[in-house]
């Protein structure tokens, strides 16, 4: 069943054009563990750019500063021209970021998380707001769920509220972690398609950081791939597909091999 | 060398929280609803547990006032040695002591808990900053609350301190004695330091255990972690501070 978005909510500024992110030789540190080495790479207004790599290979760690949670060693990130680490950038530009869990406030309904960001930046009278936040809901198919706390949500529907707070925003520039982790592969599809249709609905550009090969095959403009920190290439999925380096090829294509398992490998 | 530097780490965020948190106090006006509720947390549910304290701190003394006091003759003074001591060091105290413990340590749970959980790094995405919409209105909650829970504390220590003096048969003095004296020798000064002492507990109280919530880092192990920091170091700057206060106000207005 593929996922549809509804058209753009009437009063959504789409004058407020998508934002291309340029990261320059970013190198990050924790102590003596080198997370970030050197890193990279631009993503164009409007395009999907997936990052992709094993885990603890530097991905979310990446994503945070693009959002500035975290302080890069040395590099930097621009948004537009404008330095991330900059306060004054996030209120320029508006960012979204779905995290990994979700990140709801758990005190709070699906709707009042919804509202939040309108409520305490002044965006429209109690009404628009309720307008907005309803309409964000109906594009992700969570009509019902406005009174209900985040508790009460199966993985899928934190998603997808996570998702829909970040919509609300009506953001340049969204970032999402690990959409896919622990959803089931038809949940998984769902998302992927979510997140392709908010492109072509909304024209944000989006960065998404997973290992979910079938997300990134098939929605991303153009893939990054970061091992131990490096990254190692960025192409579109054909070319990556054509790739013969045997890094890539391992790791867009593992074979099982259950004469001489990998676990036993890493082991020796 | 690594414990210093942590321990100049937590002060230099605090104080960074402070500052930024005074910053946004002209916000409180645009958050009526969080800031009543704080009222209500640190001021409502707080108040039951501090007047049976209060109640049973101001019996004690008078039970070891009388006790003492009446080998020499002077059972009539016990009304200004409970009020006294209510007012100027215990009231204060034991009402810090009771915030530390029954709200200090919900709020370094709560904010660590969301700490952990990516809630905070989902509100500064957001653009909106913690200071203002989580430590502000806990800090002019307290503000307001501290001197209310106090005056209470210090009037139901009193009246503790009045049955005891008159149901106790070794003591056995009137009421009317028992607050003649206490209005004898207490001045509104007493009271008054004794505000002063529970204004700077409390909010040195609620800003400790908020930086030490929103400075948690991994997993849900360190919430109990950052819960039992924030009381520990609450209980030991109430004491600290304590000595530090009366030595001030007591050259600020000697007796």
């Amino acid at each position: 069943m593929a996922f549809c978005v509804p058209p753009a909510h009437p009063e959504a500024s789409r004058e407020v054009p998508a934002v291309g992110v340029k990261v320059e030789n970013l190198v990050k540190n924790f102590g003596a563990l080198h997370v970030l080495k050197n890193v990279s790479f631009e993503v164009k207004a409007g395009e999907i750019f997936v990052l992709m790599g094993p885990s603890g290979s530097g991905k979310s760690v990446l994503l945070r500063h693009i959002v500035a949670l975290e302080q890069a060693t040395s590099g930097r990130v621009t948004i537009d021209g404008h330095d991330a680490a900059l306060e004054e950038t996030r209120e320029h530009v508006k960012i979204g970021l779905v995290f990994q869990a979700g990140a709801l406030f758990n005190s709070l309904s699906v709707y009042d998380n919804l509202a939040l960001y309108l409520r305490e930046h002044r965006i429209g009278t109690e009404a628009q707001i309720s307008e907005k936040v309803r309409h964000a809901l109906t594009i992700l198919s969570l009509e019902s769920t406005g009174k209900e706390y985040p508790s009460d949500l199966s993985g899928g529907m934190k998603k997808r509220v996570a998702i829909a707070r970040a919509l609300v925003m009506e953001p340049q520039l969204l970032l999402y972690d690990e959409p896919t982790s622990e959803l089931d592969p038809v949940m998984s599809a769902t998302i992927s398609e979510i997140i392709a249709s908010l492109k072509d609905q909304y024209h944000v550009t989006s960065i998404a950081v997973s290992h979910d090969r079938d997300l990134a095959l098939n929605i991303a403009d153009r893939i990054g791939i970061l091992m131990g920190g490096e990254l190692i290439t960025v192409g579109t999925p054909a070319e990556l597909k054509e790739s013969k380096d045997p890094r890539i090829v391992d790791f867009l294509h593992p074979k099982f091999d259950l004469h001489n398992p990998r676990f036993k490998k890493l082991e020796t | 060398m690594k414990q210093l530097r942590s321990i100049c780490d937590s002060v230099g965020a605090t104080v960074q929280l402070l500052v930024r948190s005074i910053g946004y106090m002209g916000t409180l006006p645009l958050q009526p609803g969080r800031f009543i509720e704080q009222c209500y947390m640190v001021g409502y549910t707080t108040l039951p547990i501090v007047a049976i304290l209060s109640f049973f701190i101001g019996s004690v003394l008078a039970l070891e006032a009388g006790y003492s006091m009446s080998g020499f003759g002077a059972k009539e003074f016990i009304g200004s040695l409970v009020g006294l001591s209510m007012a100027r060091e215990l009231g204060p105290m034991m009402v810090a002591i009771l915030l530390a413990g029954r709200v200090g340590s919900a709020i370094a749970a709560e904010l660590a808990s969301m700490k952990v959980y990516q809630e905070i790094d989902a509100l500064e995405t957001m653009n909106i900053p913690p200071a203002r919409m989580l430590v502000m209105p806990r800090l002019a909650a307290v503000i307001v609350m501290m001197p209310v829970l106090t005056i209470i504390g210090n009037i139901v220590g009193w009246f503790g301190g009045a049955l005891v003096s008159s149901h106790v048969k070794f003591i056995d003095i009137d009421s009317q004695t028992y607050f003649a004296a206490l209005r004898r020798y207490m001045k509104f000064k007493d009271v008054a330091n004794g505000l002063v002492k529970a204004e700077v507990f409390g909010f040195v109280v609620v800003l400790v255990c908020c930086s030490i919530g929103l400075k948690t880092r991994g997993g849900p192990r360190e919430i109990g972690a950052s819960v039992t920091r924030a009381v520990v170091t609450s209980l030991i700057l109430i004491l600290v501070l304590d000595y530090a206060l009366t030595q001030l106000l007591l050259l600020i207005s000697p007796s």
